[in-house]
């Protein structure tokens, strides 16, 4: 009681007190609003056959039709297929590779190998998908360093063209994202490796563990929190991860395993004009990573691991 | 660690495996890294029509600058170039100054509004417009085909904004009672008590946003497509990349009036070009973003 009377009598002057952060709040509100929230009005257009010359305002009404439009066209259901298949393949393989990556250099003895190794590491991370599209081109060409490989060792009896082929390109997509990725994404994990305990690694040790022992039980289970919340954080990412490598890289011989939600919006929305089916696949998009942020959300709060929300 | 006194031979043993196997793995990561840099780097120092015939691996064998002049006399690289070290530096700047504020607003513990501004925010991380109705947005607000569109949008980041907050809620509640009963206001304390002691996260999240701004391509692409004089380094980039990915033939190089220079290996001039500066930079700022990345990541 006593303390909410304070808070009733202080208010006033806290707001005159507080003026500055008030201002500053404001404009960075009506920012927010413009760039953040306005363009959510756009989702009516969904529900429109949105005409530029109508607007907003004075477009004809269609109800669900744009939504059983988009889903009775079989190439949007490919594209749906794309995204979940590439996006989970993805988020798996980095999420191996970058936890093996700082475990493994965590056990590296000299100090100055490991910081080599660390920064070499992250040097991918820095280049554009431009750059790592233009390598992969080369060096997956018929000239390139892979086919000359695999020819030399007889593996093959001519030169591949890996990207006229459907079944290489979710490999290839995923392969590029451990290349690029797999040394940032270990930084966390080894900066919380760096955070365990010293004291349980010398009780592990008195006890004859040997190494494998020492990552399983002492390692492993020392960074689980911090595998989990990533995983969280980047299981509603998982149809975001769908576009830039997918663009650059896909081509006519492979578009049925290459095209996703977001190049789906771009050539629908974008190059073809048709608003109301762009900005209708785009709302879909959001609802699932809404609804994929929820359930792992779920499962992390019943087996009582950290969460989001 | 070495304390294995029992002297467990066949414990030893597997360890010495381990330790070989480990170290070649290293060794493998670090080639499968840096090989394909380095080869585009040696050839771009290398003759075009000599490397036509392949064999060169890590270094060229036939030296030569051609490339790189060839690159420089591009128009649409060099205009690509101005345009992204200015949206480099103009957005950076916005950007930092813009999230600082806001962090420093709601890490106020008494601040009345701390807890909706945080909201506001939080909630863009999760929920966007999408791709259709932003681009109208800016249509009308006259963005595109301007410069403006590479560095307002972004500016405010929920992300960025979270990781300098959590950096300012470590600094002791002490320095700003005290500056508050010297007669220092909010902006006082902002700009001459807590800016300072945030260097190193200040540096963090500019880290992030000019990486970002340096790679960015796809903006200049759908809203700056119709402009020349706005496009970016990454974008010219791309469509070099683009125009001869599937034509790096010997035929090609036979029309070049030169003989020497062909398009793979222009390509590759322009690539080692585009990369770098970050690539000389960010060895030196590997503190930054790995504080960042960890502030950032685990606390949330």
């Amino acid at each position: 009681m006593a303390s909410q009377e304070k808070k009733k009598n202080i208010t006033w002057k806290e707001i005159k007190k507080q003026k500055v952060l008030i201002i500053w709040s404001l404009v960075l509100v009506i920012y927010g609003v413009i760039f953040y929230y306005l363009p959510l009005a756009g989702w009516a257009m969904a529900f429109q056959d949105y005409k530029p010359k109508n607007g907003l305002f004075h477009s004809a009404f269609v109800g669900m039709d744009k939504f059983k439009q988009l889903f009775s066209d079989a190439s949007f259901i490919r594209v749906i297929r794309n995204t979940l298949g590439m996006g989970v393949i993805n988020l798996i393989v980095t999420f191996v590779m970058a936890i093996l990556f700082a475990i493994l250099l965590n056990e590296v003895k000299s100090n100055g190998g490991k910081k080599t190794v660390q920064t070499i590491s992250y040097l991918p991370h820095f280049l554009s998908w431009i750059i790592v599209t233009g390598i992969l081109h080369d060096a997956l060409s018929s000239t390139g360093i892979i086919n000359e490989l695999l020819l030399k060792f007889h593996i093959l009896d001519q030169p591949l063209n890996f990207f006229a082929h459907p079944k290489f390109f979710w490999p290839i997509v995923a392969f590029a994202n451990v290349w690029k990725e797999t040394g940032w994404n270990a930084i966390i994990y080894l900066s919380a490796i760096t955070a365990i305990d010293p004291s349980l690694y010398e009780a592990a040790n008195m006890d004859g563990a040997g190494r494998w022992a020492r990552i399983r039980y002492v390692t492993l289970p020392g960074i689980k929190p911090t595998i989990m919340i990533l995983l969280l954080m980047n299981v509603g990412n998982v149809l975001n991860a769908g576009f830039e490598i997918q663009y650059l890289l896909g081509n006519g011989l492979v578009q049925s395993v290459s095209q996703t939600i977001d190049i789906y919006v771009l050539k629908w929305g974008i190059s073809q004009n048709d608003f109301s089916i762009g900005t209708a696949a785009g709302i879909f998009k959001s609802f699932v990573s809404i609804v994929l942020i929820v359930i792992a959300n779920q499962i992390a709060k019943k087996n009582g691991e950290e969460r989001l929300f | 660690m070495e304390k294995n006194k029992s002297g467990k031979i066949k414990t030893s043993v597997w360890d010495k495996v381990f330790v070989v196997c480990n170290t070649l793995f290293m060794v493998a990561f670090v080639i499968i890294t840096l090989y394909p840099v380095l080869n585009t780097l040696a050839i771009s120092l290398n003759d075009g029509t000599d490397a036509l015939r392949g064999g060169i691996y890590l270094w060229p064998r036939k030296w030569t600058f051609k490339n790189y002049i060839t690159v420089l006399q591009k128009d649409n690289l060099i205009t690509g170039a101005y345009i992204t070290v200015a949206r480099t530096i103009i957005g950076t700047l916005l950007a930092l100054v813009a999230n600082a504020i806001l962090a420093f607003i709601v890490s106020r513990k008494n601040f009345i509004f701390k807890r909706s501004l945080s909201l506001f925010w939080v909630v863009t991380m999760y929920v966007n417009g999408g791709m259709i109705p932003t681009f109208l947005l800016y249509k009308n607000l006259h963005l595109t085909n301007s410069f403006w569109v590479y560095v307002v949008p972004g500016m405010v980041s929920a992300f960025n904004m979270l990781v300098i907050r959590t950096y300012m809620a470590g600094i002791p509640d002490s320095l700003e009672e005290s500056a508050q009963l010297d007669g220092a206001g909010y902006t006082t304390i902002f700009v001459k008590i807590i800016s300072p002691l945030c260097k190193p996260v200040y540096a963090t999240v500019a880290l992030f946003v000019a990486v970002g701004q340096w790679n960015s391509w796809f903006d200049a692409m759908l809203y700056n497509r119709m402009s020349s004089h706005l496009t970016t380094l990454q974008y010219e980039l791309m469509k070099l990349l683009s125009s001869v990915t599937n034509q790096g033939t010997s035929a090609e190089a036979m029309k070049n009036a030169a003989g020497t220079v062909t398009p793979t290996s222009v390509r590759a001039a322009a690539t080692v070009l585009t990369m770098l500066p970050i690539i000389c930079l960010y060895p030196f700022l590997q503190r930054y973003f790995v504080t960042g990345l960890t502030i950032g990541g685990v606390k949330e």
